[in-house]
């Protein structure tokens, strides 16, 4: 019998029409992108009627335990196999859909895409190859926000009001293309 | 470049996209020639961020960088390491990630990012670490060991975690190395951060995944010291679970090592924990009702969260565990009814299946009622699932056949895609087939139903079945109006079927023949040439072209060979020679080869299968047929009349080694033959000249009389070898087989497909099967017990007591008693209401020789937890119950 650590399959933010904002795949489990995007599809369609926005919600899709939590007009998704501890998915996607809320003033799709360097990096932090890397959101909003970079402060003794600063400060710096 | 616009000003172009995003229009090529600023001498660190964060958003997207390109952006990129602005660095590791460099390209940036890893900033060495072990060879892993052995004990988790996380993937590639930092590792279990601690733990049992012995080791220290991450608890939860089912139990004393912790873990503070040590308890093999309670109880507590995560869940594992002890959920049942209006649809069907499976029949009318508005609102796969539990119901309580039956044909009548359909059909068909009470009412829906059917498939199935079961009812004519509807109405598919069925009909009932023959008739004229070659063909029979036994069989029994070989001889077969030979076709069972190995996680479903299969306790009756057609097949056995009864499949080899061996015991009146399963599963092997060699020394009642070999056991393909015995007369035999496969090997190459023509004899011991009572009985379903029960003269009725000894719950001496004599329990009377101190169990059953069996066994427990039993038998054969009290007497 082989045990593995917890594995995430992929972690999905998807607009309120089914498209891709961010996404990153941990698994073969979809060699290419059609069955990617086929996979994003299907998952869409059956949740889009659904109210996940108080708290998460869950359901097993195409053989998959998928998590998801909407905000706005975004679609927030973390995937795990079959028979994974459906908690620790729900866990990695509240870290995930708080550290996005840290670091950005307003959740939705046009702030995600002004700033998608930051969610890029935020789900480099959340997993690694499949492994959990961290999922307490004010650490991976520090992280993001490279605080302590210089300092020698222990991240986790960071606060969220520091990791806010930066975010804001990031935000002052006014995109431009 | 020009600057962006502020929101809101809109752009004459994207007037129609009511969506403002700043990569609109976004193009590779355009994109790429930016990406030249990387070059420029003076750089501006914010813009080449933005180029960055656009390349990304472009593979994110889905689109693909050409070998030259991703070479070409790969190589500016490696430019950027000469600023020193944070957020460009950050972008930089991601980018490179995401580009995967080839071999020779890695080295351009493996200079710079040892540097970043010596850096005195943290998340540089953090970052640099994961962005080196992703893309570096084993080469250059020799050169950064040291400090990545260093970085795993570092002060800074972020950076400790990087490292250990990475030895983690890299464990694949690089064993050896990475095993050679398990002091390092071991050291880091101990870190204070949290997560530390779960990427340490992963990487320590990864690193000694293969050593059961330092695993076990492992298990027994953490599991006495804390563990404070919770998620490094949940890894340590599955770690342990896996010890336990590898080590054997102790299964007098009934302890089993480590399930304190597990117990223990049902008290942590983190959910996921309370969750995780739930589940594993519930998925202990031969989990008692005892070590069970704890963890329904949490679980049952998590039903009514207000958190739809813990709901799912909770129902789900539950659901898993109501299929093999159904009494030990029963108490969930009030909090799982709620569930079933749950606005979360998965949450509700799952609640539904669960109490499907564990309801009783008092409460199957109120469920139904409840399940009839649930259908309306859900997806048809959810459907599905409900239509296969409701069978699973019906084949439990037979009596409510009725209203299950119509519920069935309420829900075919409404709109549903084919696979939902599907279910609905063949539950129907099953229904039919195993409770004869239901057979009209589901016959007339069906022909109802096909009516109005869409589906060409489920039409030919249910005519199919029409023409076997429907002359045999009490008014044949009645179907004959649904049949010829279809000749008349259907496409060429379904007409072809219509007419043979219809001509079943003719041969089965005189009275009828003259009308089926003029509706035949009308087909000759049809427009399709299947459908007017069987009329034609049909008519001559039915005209007296052939006599009438040999028209009837040719009508209703099936090819006797199996139909790929048919085809393949058919194939080969060369009109010019002479008539093509039905009896020359080989009847054996060609398997197909073994498909790769399966994933842990087919394996684990193929288990809950057998559990399922297990659970419903008999084989289907086709499954059956197939056996008994594949025994008659052989000369050595057709002589031994008819098969009673097939055993369920019986492992004689442990998972997972060399050659994977199963059993079926086959009983017939005056025999017994064993079918061995063998599969070979070592591709550079094989063997020749396969048999059983069967030791009779405890089974001393039976004579060996025939055995077949297995001539020939390539790789992968599955094979058989039967043993025959003859039973000795008078007296019901029981006994141990102990078994041992020899077989010569021959090595082969598995890249050429050659083999050596010696090879040698070798032998294989295998585990010892048993024939007991209860393979002379066969599982049969009574609707009405009681009059079933009345039916039989009461003078035929035997009467002991008998003491059990201590058990833990009555629910487990009923369920001892029941697997002895391997009966059917009725009415859902095998399971025990909580806490009861008595039960009265109902067994129904065909002893071998035919005779009908029913059995009434009482139970009471006292405080001292001494279970007593009242067994009465009824037979119309006394030696028969005489012969279940000897059973019972001697267990």
């Amino acid at each position: 019998m082989e045990v593995s650590a917890p594995l995430i399959k992929n972690i999905l933010l998807l607009d309120s029409e089914g498209k891709r904002v961010a996404v990153k795949y941990f698994s073969d489990d979809w060699p290419n992108l059609a069955s990617k995007l086929a996979f994003e599809k299907s998952v869409f369609t059956k949740t889009q009627r659904i109210s996940a926005r108080a708290e998460a919600e869950i359901g097993m899709f195409d053989g998959y335990v998928v998590v998801y939590k909407f905000i706005s007009d975004l679609h927030f998704y973390v995937t795990g196999g079959d028979d994974e501890n459906e908690l620790i998915l729900a866990t990695v996607l509240q870290g995930f859909f708080d550290a996005v809320a840290i670091l950005l003033s307003n959740v939705e799709k046009k702030t995600v895409l002004e700033n998608l360097d930051l969610v890029l990096l935020c789900l480099d932090e959340i997993v690694d190859g499949g492994i959990i890397l961290e999922c307490d959101a004010n650490v991976i909003a520090a992280r993001v926000a490279m605080r302590g970079a210089e300092a020698d402060v222990p991240l986790s003794e960071q606060t969220i009001s520091q990791a806010l600063a930066t975010a804001k400060e990031h935000l002052a710096r006014n995109w431009v293309l | 470049m020009a600057q962006l616009q502020p929101v809101g000003k809109k752009d004459d172009d994207r007037e129609d996209d009511s969506e403002y995003s700043p990569f609109y229009g976004i193009e590779k090529g355009a994109v790429l020639q930016e990406a030249r600023v990387f070059n420029d001498p003076q750089l501006d660190a914010r813009r080449c961020a933005q180029v960055i964060t656009k390349l990304l958003y472009l593979l994110n997207q889905g689109e693909t960088f050409t070998k030259t390109e991703a070479t070409e952006v790969f190589f500016a990129v490696t430019k950027l390491f000469q600023s020193k602005d944070i957020g460009l660095r950050r972008m930089v590791y991601l980018i490179i990630k995401e580009i995967s460099p080839s071999a020779d390209e890695v080295i351009i940036v493996t200079s710079s990012l040892m540097k970043d890893m010596n850096s005195k900033t943290d998340l540089y060495r953090a970052n640099a670490i994961r962005v080196l072990c992703r893309i570096t060879d084993g080469g250059l892993l020799g050169q950064i060991e040291r400090y990545l052995k260093q970085a795993v004990v570092d002060k800074n988790p972020v950076v400790s975690s990087a490292a250990l996380v990475s030895g983690f993937h890299l464990l694949q590639s690089n064993p050896d190395i990475v095993k050679r930092w398990s002091n390092e590792v071991q050291e880091a279990v101990q870190s204070k951060a949290s997560l530390v601690q779960f990427h340490a733990l992963a990487l320590l049992h990864q690193i000694r995944q293969n050593d059961r012995l330092a695993v076990s080791k492992l298990v027994t220290s953490l599991t006495r010291g804390t563990v404070r991450s919770p998620l490094a608890q949940c890894l340590l939860i599955r770690y342990t679970s896996q010890v336990i089912e590898e080590s054997s139990a102790n299964p007098q004393s009934g302890d089993r090592p480590f399930y304190d912790y597990l117990e223990g873990c049902l008290r942590h503070k983190a959910e996921m924990v309370i969750f995780e040590a739930a589940r594993a308890i519930t998925e202990l093999s031969g989990v008692t009702s005892r070590e069970l309670t704890p963890a329904i109880t949490v679980l049952q507590l998590f039903l009514s969260s207000s958190k739809p995560v813990m709901r799912f869940a909770a129902v789900r594992t539950l659901n898993k565990v109501a299929m093999t002890h159904p009494p030990a959920v029963m108490n969930c049942n009030i909090d799982m009814e709620s569930l079933i209006s749950d606005q979360n649809r998965s949450i509700a069907t799952l609640a539904i299946t669960t109490l499907l499976k564990t309801g009783n029949e008092s409460s199957v009318d109120r469920l139904m009622k409840q399940i009839t508005n649930f259908m309306l609102d859900i997806a048809d796969e959810f459907k599905i699932v409900v239509v296969e539990a409701i069978r699973s119901l019906c084949l439990k309580f037979p009596q409510k056949y009725r209203i299950l039956m119509n519920f069935l044909s309420n829900i075919l009548r409404e709109e549903g895609g084919f696979e939902y359909k599907k279910a609905i059909v063949e539950s129907i068909l099953i229904l039919i087939r195993e409770i004869p009470e239901a057979k009209e009412s589901g016959l007339s829906h069906l022909c109802e139903f096909i009516e109005d059917c869409e589906f060409t498939y489920l039409s030919t199935q249910i005519l199919h079945l029409l023409g076997n079961e429907g002359p045999r009812t009490a008014d044949p004519s009645k179907y004959i109006r649904y049949i010829y509807n279809r000749v008349v109405l259907e496409n060429a598919t379904v007409r072809a079927s219509a007419v043979s069925a219809l001509a079943k009909f003719g041969a089965a009932v005189e009275s009828l023949q003259p009308r089926i023959l003029v509706l035949i008739r009308r087909c000759l004229y049809d427009n399709d040439d299947e459908v007017r070659d069987r009329a034609t063909l049909y008519l001559n029979y039915l005209n007296g072209g052939g006599n009438e036994a040999h028209s009837k069989t040719f009508l209703f029994t099936s090819l006797d060979v199996p139909l790929v070989n048919l085809e393949s001889s058919l194939l080969s077969y060369d009109a010019s020679e002479r008539r093509f030979d039905m009896s020359a076709v080989p009847r054996e069972m060609k398997h197909q080869p073994m498909l790769e190995k399966k994933t842990p996680a087919s394996k684990k479903a193929a288990k809950e299968a057998g559990q399922k299969a297990f659970a419903n306790g008999h084989l289907t009756s086709s499954a059956s047929d197939a056996y008994e057609k594949l025994l008659n097949s052989f000369p050595e056995f057709s002589g031994f009349g008819k098969l009673f009864k097939s055993s369920p499949l019986v492992e004689l080899t442990e998972a997972e080694t060399e050659y994977s061996v199963n059993a079926v015991k086959h009983i017939y009146p005056q025999y017994v033959v064993l079918q061995f399963n063998c599969t070979n599963t070592i591709k550079e092997q094989l063997l020749d000249d396969v048999s059983v060699v069967v030791d009779t020394s405890e089974a001393e009642d039976f004579i060996q009389v025939a055995s077949r070999k297995l001539s020939s056991m390539p790789y992968g393909a599955p094979g058989q070898a039967f043993v025959a015995f003859q039973k000795t007369e008078g007296r019901l035999c029981v006994g141990k087989f102990s078994n041992i496969l020899k077989f010569r090997v021959k090595e082969v190459d598995p890249n050429t497909g050659d083999c050596d023509d010696e090879g040698y004899e070798d032998e294989y011991q295998l585990e010892e099967l048993e024939v007991t009572a209860a393979d002379y009985v066969l599982k049969t379903v009574v609707t009405n017990f009681r009059g079933a029960w009345d039916a039989i003269n009461a003078e035929n009725e035997m009467v002991d007591e008998y003491g059990i000894g201590v058990r833990e719950s009555l629910q487990e001496a009923v369920q001892a008693v029941i697997t002895i004599l391997g009966m059917q329990p009725c009415e859902g009377t095998e399971s025990v209401s909580s806490n009861a101190r008595s039960h009265t169990c109902l067994l129904a059953g065909q002893f071998i020789g035919g005779a009908q069996v029913l059995v009434r066994l009482q139970f009471g427990i006292d405080a001292q937890k001494q279970v007593a039993m009242k067994l009465t038998v009824r037979s119309d054969d006394p030696e028969v119950c005489a012969q279940i009290h000897e059973i019972i007497g001697s267990a």
